[in-house]
């Protein structure tokens, strides 16, 4: 186990190290400087301005830099926004975006792991039918559209529910079922499938010859042994999700790290664009890390420390 | 006519041998079903996969022909017929520039086919050469490759996607080039699992033995066997290149105006819909989930037809 997490620790630094390279030789691909459109005529205005980015040093210099920003957390300053730096939008907007995306995660964990349970135990009823119905329009309607259906139907023809920002609870409501339905759908088809196969197993026949009550079946042999298959996806599925309140902040108008991304994006903020990218990266990466290592203490039944050759 | 005695007499010619129909029992009645056969036949039963099927049918042909029934041309704007509600003229209503959302809609539809199948079927020939080459060689060359594979797939794909669009700018053949820079590797890890199981089927060996070379053996050999997982794949990879392709345009990085995508067309109805506009995005909106909705059921279809073992 010591070994394997050893390993895995060291892929993800490997990956991390290839995004940020790769950020970084992208970002400086691009032509030309980030103040061309500016209006600075004077020289050396210009020539300070690089100095202060240190553009007017040698590439291999910045990248040098660049990598010593990133071990010590210091992403330096905005360019298209005077008086901020990276670390600071990173300070406001985060926590924003990761109380949007746990909030999002736990809630598609719950309902998804429960509608597929029930559409397991009524396999072919008419329950199991309308879940993946559900689970197939989930998969199939995009996030952002979903999120605009919501502010047209509920936000404004109904006037149930605020159309925008992120202040109460209240307010929570729309952009977390906009961005939750998606995951919702693909937990859902997954407990069914893994569900359905552990229902035929021997031990839940011994379960069952105990004389188990029913929701102690359920639950504790069978529902332990089928949410394997939800943990593997769980790295992946945040990394969708974190991409998705991109939209989802930008269409609810929610003042997290998303704006801010598309914000950059939009106005070319190089420093912003980089260091989100490898912020977020990093970030996810780390989360897939971790993921993979909590399956392995979950299942005992896998050998983390596999000899070398074999995938 | 009384028979002397009460035996039995058996005429000689029931002893005859039947003679020849005696080689039509070994044959085989019914016509004999191809692995293909067998699958469409299994897909047909599948309503949901067939109205899927048939949906993405008239959409292609919309598509291509749907513009041609309107007067109005994609990008020709008409400022007093601004934001009209769906009317005789204007079958979808108008936009913000009085274009036509009908006609737009159509165009929509182009740019999402075309980017979800040629994503599908760049990421199917690199797929089928890096996880072919991997799988069939093992050893070292696998372990290497598939360490490169595992790495790539730790990154955040749509992130990269985005760095890439900011970096070559947005237009129709980088959102192509920035989506199969990442999406290879699912199927290149689907092609060598299937290469890795077939490769030491006896027919392997024996065209082995005949002297067949390498290429000969992953063309003739492996490649046929590995089919029906890989097109699975690439049915289930076209919904997600079309969210990704109006995830893109939803965030500005996508298709420029004048020209129209469905994400650009969503993006675009976002301003209005507090003005009551709701065929901007209702139209767009409806397209986009039907289409992936159809490549999702035809693509479960195609994998309960052509993976039986998989059924449960």
């Amino acid at each position: 186990m010591a070994v394997y997490i050893v390993k895995r620790f060291f892929m993800m630094i490997a990956t991390i190290l290839i995004i940020a390279t790769l950020t970084f030789f992208l970002m400086h691909s691009i032509p030309g400087s980030p103040f061309d459109e500016e209006r600075t005529t004077n020289p050396t205005i210009q020539a300070n301005l690089e100095k202060y980015y240190k553009l007017d040093q040698p590439v291999a210099v910045q990248y040098v830099y660049y990598l010593k920003s990133i071990v010590t957390f210091d992403f330096g300053p905005s360019i298209k926004k005077p008086n901020e730096t990276v670390n600071s939008l990173l300070a406001r907007g985060f926590p924003i975006s990761f109380e949007l995306g746990m909030i999002t995660i736990l809630v598609a964990v719950i309902s998804g792991v429960t509608l597929g349970t029930f559409a397991a135990l009524r396999h072919n009823g008419f329950i199991d039918y309308m879940a993946m119905t559900f689970a197939v329009v989930g998969i199939s309607v995009p996030n952002f559209v979903l999120a605009t259906l919501l502010i047209q139907q509920v936000a404004v023809t109904w006037q149930l529910l605020p159309p925008a920002t992120w202040s109460s609870p209240l307010h929570m409501i729309l952009p977390t079922l906009a961005l939750a339905t998606g995951p919702t759908a693909i937990i859902a088809r997954l407990t069914r499938a893994s569900m359905l196969e552990v229902l035929t197993q021997d031990y839940m026949k011994m379960a069952r010859a105990k004389g188990l009550t029913p929701f102690r079946i359920v639950v504790r042999h069978a529902l332990r042994n089928a949410l394997m298959p939800v943990v593997t996806i769980m790295g992946t599925m945040l990394a969708g999700i974190l991409t998705g309140t991109f939209v989802i902040e930008k269409i609810f108008a929610i003042p997290g790290m998303g704006k801010y991304f598309v914000e950059s994006i939009n106005n070319r903020d190089y420093p912003v664009i980089m260091g989100s990218t490898v912020f977020y990266s990093a970030f996810l990466v780390f989360m897939l890390f971790l993921v993979d290592i909590v399956y392995g203490f979950l299942d005992p039944r896998i050998k983390l420390h596999r000899k070398d050759g074999d995938v | 006519m009384v028979q002397k005695d009460k035996s039995v007499t058996i005429p000689d010619e029931w002893f005859k041998p039947k003679g020849k129909n005696s080689d039509k029992i070994e044959t085989v009645v019914r016509p004999s079903l191809s692995y293909w056969k067998d699958a469409w036949r299994r897909l047909r039963k599948n309503k949901l996969a067939i109205s899927g099927l048939i949906f993405l049918i008239i959409l292609t042909l919309f598509a291509i022909f749907g513009p041609i029934f309107s007067p109005h041309t994609v990008t020709q704007t008409n400022l007093p017929n601004q934001n009209q509600a769906p009317s005789a003229e204007h079958w979808f209503g108008t936009d913000e520039m009085g274009r036509d959302v009908f006609t737009r809609t159509w165009y929509g539809a182009r740019i999402s086919l075309f980017v979800g199948v040629m994503a599908a079927l760049i990421d199917f020939f690199i797929g089928i050469i890096y996880g072919g080459i991997s799988g069939y060689k093992g050893g070292r060359t696998d372990t290497l490759m598939m360490r490169i594979i595992e790495i790539l797939y730790g990154l955040p794909h749509l992130l990269v996607v985005i760095l890439l669009m900011v970096v070559m700018g947005p237009s129709l053949t980088t959102i192509i080039i920035a989506l199969t820079i990442t999406g290879w590797v699912g199927m290149a890890r689907i092609v060598r699992g299937q290469v890795l199981q077939i490769k030491n089927y006896e027919f392997v060996t024996a065209s082995k033995s005949f002297g067949a070379k390498t290429p000969r053996i992953i063309r003739k050999n492996l490649l046929p066997n590995t089919m029906g997982p890989i097109i699975v794949q690439m049915t289930l990879t076209v919904p997600s290149a079309i969210f990704a392709e109006a995830f893109l345009s939803f965030l500005g990085l996508g298709i420029q105006a004048p020209f129209a995508s469905w994400g650009v067309m969503a993006n675009d109805a976002l301003p209005v819909i507090l003005s009551g506009h709701w065929w901007r995005l209702f139209f767009p909106a409806i397209f986009i989930s039907m289409t992936m909705f159809a490549f999702n059921v035809l693509g479960d279809g195609m994998q309960d037809a052509l993976d039986p073992k998989l059924r449960g």
